[in-house]
């Protein structure tokens, strides 16, 4: 409004100040009536609500990184942590006892099946962690058939015991220094559960209904669950860190990409994982979606079998990999949303050897160091998964483009596949016949978690693909596990990534680009490199 | 008639027990291990592959597997899933309204439709409009689902915006699970507003579902209604004088419906079965999607529990199509 054509006289004046007042009031009253809902349209149903014994990225990112919170956490798009349910946390000298100092004042969720009488404390800090340790607990096989696969896989081996110090201090005594622990407690099955929930449930007799209907402590409390359609939560009004800006998330399941897609240019999603690659040129020149992109935590890549020959010797390894023209591979199977894989940790990763350079692609040096080798008329298999995976979305066309590239070198490929178990199973053994494809997506932000899970001597037939068992590397990345401190971790993961690339046990093939398109008005939204999808600190403008 | 319905009955019972007895090998023949299927690139030791083989009774013996998964059954008991811990009857209870409604409302439009483009070409035979409505129905025939769901998403819901891209109702009504059906428990909780919500919903993948059993009725009323047409007692009433609707609707339309009954029979079992596709495009929570996920987790139970209540289903069908039969003609009850 223009100053001069404000009326001057005094009537005028009250009957504007009345006018304006009501505006304000009614603007102030529709805003209170429409409640901000953010549609998140999901990829697929959560196999329950308690996040411990599922492993699955889409129950992760239903159930734990919704209803519920963990001692420490991600920092929003980082592979860094910091506190969360614990305000701080030490580790003694010799590193075999981490000591958490709980957040006073954090209120479980009160819901329509359960009204809490008391604070978050060490007791179910306690509860949380033994349920999945103790083969004893009453909560241990709660429902038929129910395991702790991360538990055990992680942390399992190393604990000795959890010890309740106080009302707000809870201390975890490990077998030995194992700084990958700690690592863990950011991970979905380390989310802080309600034991006066579960007492409640064991007194019922309806201990199932503890993976139906959660309560925890986290941003948003869970409303109701439609069998593969829809999931509602409402922001928690007494988050210990503030309530949400939005105040109803709902997660529309919408298994189809294509699908997605049209719902999010429709406007009947705000937010879609995991958009087919063909699509997101299109998306992104749609001037109504705003289209992130970040490295995945990931790696694809091609593990020879270092315990057979020609594969034992790491200067036809090497060889090999110069053969191997990973651009057309990214153009052709990641649809350009990928980049070349230069080490087995992502670039994202904190502990990336950034100074390592990849192989390069040189068919000619390829060919003369495998004559030099003495390998001539060289027949190998390949296997290409029969599954689609981010880290490598179209296997068999990845084993078509290699068996070109290796043919360009004098060697004769025969692409292999079979069914998904049998692959896992067989892949694994010692003395498997050929170059496998696989690859892995980061549980944790620790280097661990792909350096010692996929290379180290203890995996050797198992998740050690390449059979590959190089004791100066083992040395190294042993060491770096039983140290606390990141600075010190850094410079033994370089060493180790520099041994990776001379002993050359893969080809490295590729990390994938993870991209989440949203609508244009959707704020606040981060991409958390570990791949979850986490709401909190999300907006909506009109 | 008594008679009639006891021997089909009776029939149940041998049928249920092969049931049960391919269900549970089929799953088991197929290679894969569904320890490791679950731990996927994990991997998972053999200390504790086996803990967990002994936890959900794989390591079991077969015959005592199966002898197990029948008592459980006659104490109505059709086990748990693997994958969800989940009862298994409670997993299928939860998704079959969403499958059953869907199926319903797809096979009455493709009846109503599929009967009356049939009659209508029989009678209009060699015209222009038997030639239009044949070669829609082939076209519907041989079309892919999946690309036609899409085509339809593409022009009605995101270009003219008339439809709902996915799903079973709006995301903004939200009213108490009752019978499983949105229509009626739209209904029920008095919520006009959902009811609308949910039928828009409906007419994609209804009409995406429709297609195939249209075009496959259409083509069977046509040459069951040809076949009856070119009958001596329909010519024996045309020359009587009665009138071509009085012909049409009481005299070959009865006989001529035997074997079109027995099309929708069969189309309803395999819309029972469950539609993956529609019901993936359209984000459908029905029992087909759950079936396909399950076998390729080789969830033993959910797979074997499913199958069998899919089973249960599709023989409840076929014993009211009997019924009909013996209701449109009298000669099948009397045999």
């Amino acid at each position: 409004m223009n100053a001069s054509s404000i009326p001057r006289g005094r009537k005028e004046m009250r009957l504007i100040n009345t006018l304006l007042a009501a505006t304000a009031s009614g603007l102030l009253l529709a805003g209170a009536a429409q409640a901000k809902t953010l549609v998140y349209c999901s990829e697929g149903s959560p196999e329950g609500f308690d996040p411990a014994p599922w492993t699955s990225g889409t129950t992760f990112d239903a159930a734990s990184r919704t209803v519920y919170d963990r001692l420490i956490e991600f920092q929003k798009g980082s592979t860094e942590t910091e506190p969360g349910l614990a305000e701080s946390w030490e580790v003694s000298e010799d590193g075999t006892e981490i000591t958490f100092h709980l957040r006073p004042g954090v209120k479980f969720q009160t819901t329509a099946y359960f009204t809490p009488t008391r604070d978050m404390n060490a007791d179910d800090v306690v509860f949380t962690f033994m349920r999945q340790f103790d083969k004893e607990s009453p909560w241990y096989e709660y429902a038929p058939g129910i395991a702790w696969e991360y538990f055990n896989s992680t942390m399992a081996s190393s604990l000795k015991e959890i010890v309740k110090v106080d009302d707000m201090t809870v201390k975890f005594v490990l077998n030995r220094p194992d700084a990958t622990v700690l690592a863990t407690f950011p991970m979905d099955f380390a989310s802080i559960v309600s034991k006066e929930y579960a007492d409640q449930l064991e007194a019922a007799g309806t201990r199932e209904q503890f993976n139906v209907l959660p309560v925890g402590t986290g941003p948003f409390t869970f409303v109701d669950y439609q069998q593969d359609a829809v999931i509602r939560y409402q922001a928690n009004p007494e988050w210990w860190n503030g309530k949400q800006a939005i105040d109803d998330l709902i997660f529309a399941i919408t298994v189809d990409a294509g699908v997605r897609q049209q719902k999010l240019v429709a406007g009947e999603c705000d937010i879609i994982p995991y958009p087919n690659p063909a699509d997101i040129d299109g998306l992104k020149g749609n001037a109504d979606l705003n289209v992130m992109q970040q490295e995945g935590f990931n790696i694809g890549y091609l593990a020879y079998n270092t315990l057979m020959p020609p594969f034992d010797k790491p200067e036809v390894r090497k060889a090999l990999n110069k053969a191997i023209n990973k651009h057309a591979i990214i153009e052709a199977v990641f649809q350009g949303v990928g980049t070349a894989a230069v080490a087995p940790l992502p670039p994202t990763s904190w502990a990336f050897n950034d100074s390592l350079t990849d192989d390069p692609y040189d068919p000619e040096a390829a060919k003369a160091e495998l004559e030099a080798a003495g390998v001539t008329d060289l027949s190998m298999k390949i296997w290409a998964m029969p599954v689609q995976r981010p880290y490598n979305p179209n296997a068999r066309r990845m084993a078509e483009l290699l068996q070109a590239d290796f043919a360009a070198v004098g060697v004769k490929v025969e692409i292999i596949s079979m069914e998904w178990g049998e692959y896992l199973a067989q892949s694994s053994a010692k003395d498997r016949d050929g170059a496998v494809l696989l690859g892995w997506t980061g549980d944790n932000a620790d280097p661990d978690n792909f350096l010692g899970v996929l290379l180290g001597c203890d995996a050797v037939g198992a998740n050690n693909r390449a059979q590959w068992c190089h004791q100066p590397y083992e040395d190294l990345i042993q060491k770096a596990k039983t140290i606390f401190a990141q600075e010190e971790r850094k410079p033994l993961y370089d060493e180790a990534q520099v041994i990776f690339k001379e002993q050359a046990p893969w080809a490295t093939i590729a990390h994938s680009i993870a991209t989440v398109p949203m609508r244009a008005n959707v704020t606040g939204f981060a991409q958390d490199p570990v791949g979850i999808h986490r709401f909190v600190g999300v907006d909506k403008t009109e | 008639m008594l008679r009639f319905i006891l021997n089909r009955l009776l029939l149940i019972v041998p049928t249920f027990i092969g049931i049960t007895l391919v269900a549970f090998l089929f799953i088991r023949l197929l290679p894969g291990d569904p320890v490791i299927l679950m731990a996927g690139e994990r991997g998972v030791s053999p200390e504790r592959h086996a803990e967990l083989m002994a936890q959900f009774g794989f390591d079991q013996p077969l015959l005592k597997q199966y002898a197990d998964y029948v008592v459980g059954l006659l104490h109505g008991d059709f086990g748990y899933s693997f994958s969800t811990k989940k009862p298994v009857l409670s997993e299928f209870m939860a998704r079959f309204p969403a499958t059953l409604e869907l199926a319903l409302c797809a096979i009455v439009l493709a009846t109503v439709l599929g009967v009356a483009a049939g009659i209508l070409s029989a009678i209009r035979r060699g015209s222009w409009i038997d030639q239009a409505t044949m070669g829609v129905a082939l076209v519907g025939y041989s079309m892919p689902i999946f690309w036609w769901a899409l085509l339809l998403i593409i022009f009605f819901s995101t270009t003219l915006g008339w439809t709902p891209v996915s799903g079973r109702i709006s995301l903004t009504q939200f009213f108490p699970s009752v019978t499983g059906f949105m229509l009626i428990d739209s209904l029920l909780a008095g919520k006009p507003a959902a009811f609308w919500s949910a039928v828009h919903h409906l007419i994609l993948p209804t009409i995406v579902l429709a297609t195939i059993p249209l075009a496959v009725i259409a083509r069977q009323t046509r040459s069951a209604m040809l076949e009856v047409l070119g009958e001596v007692y329909i010519m024996t009433a045309k020359s009587k004088g009665l009138a071509q609707r009085r012909v049409i609707w009481l005299h070959a339309l009865r006989n001529a419906l035997i074997p079109v009954v027995t099309t929708i029979g069969l189309q309803v079992s395999v819309l029972m079965g469950g539609a993956i596709l529609t019901e993936t495009i359209f984000s459908w929570p029905g029992i087909g999607k759950w079936m396909i996920d399950s076998i390729s987790r080789r969830d033993y139970q959910v797979v074997q529990g499913g199958l069998l209540l899919i089973a249960a289903v599709v023989m409840v069908v076929n014993l009211t199509v009997d019924l009909l039969y013996g209701l449109i003609n009298p000669r099948v009850r009397h045999r």
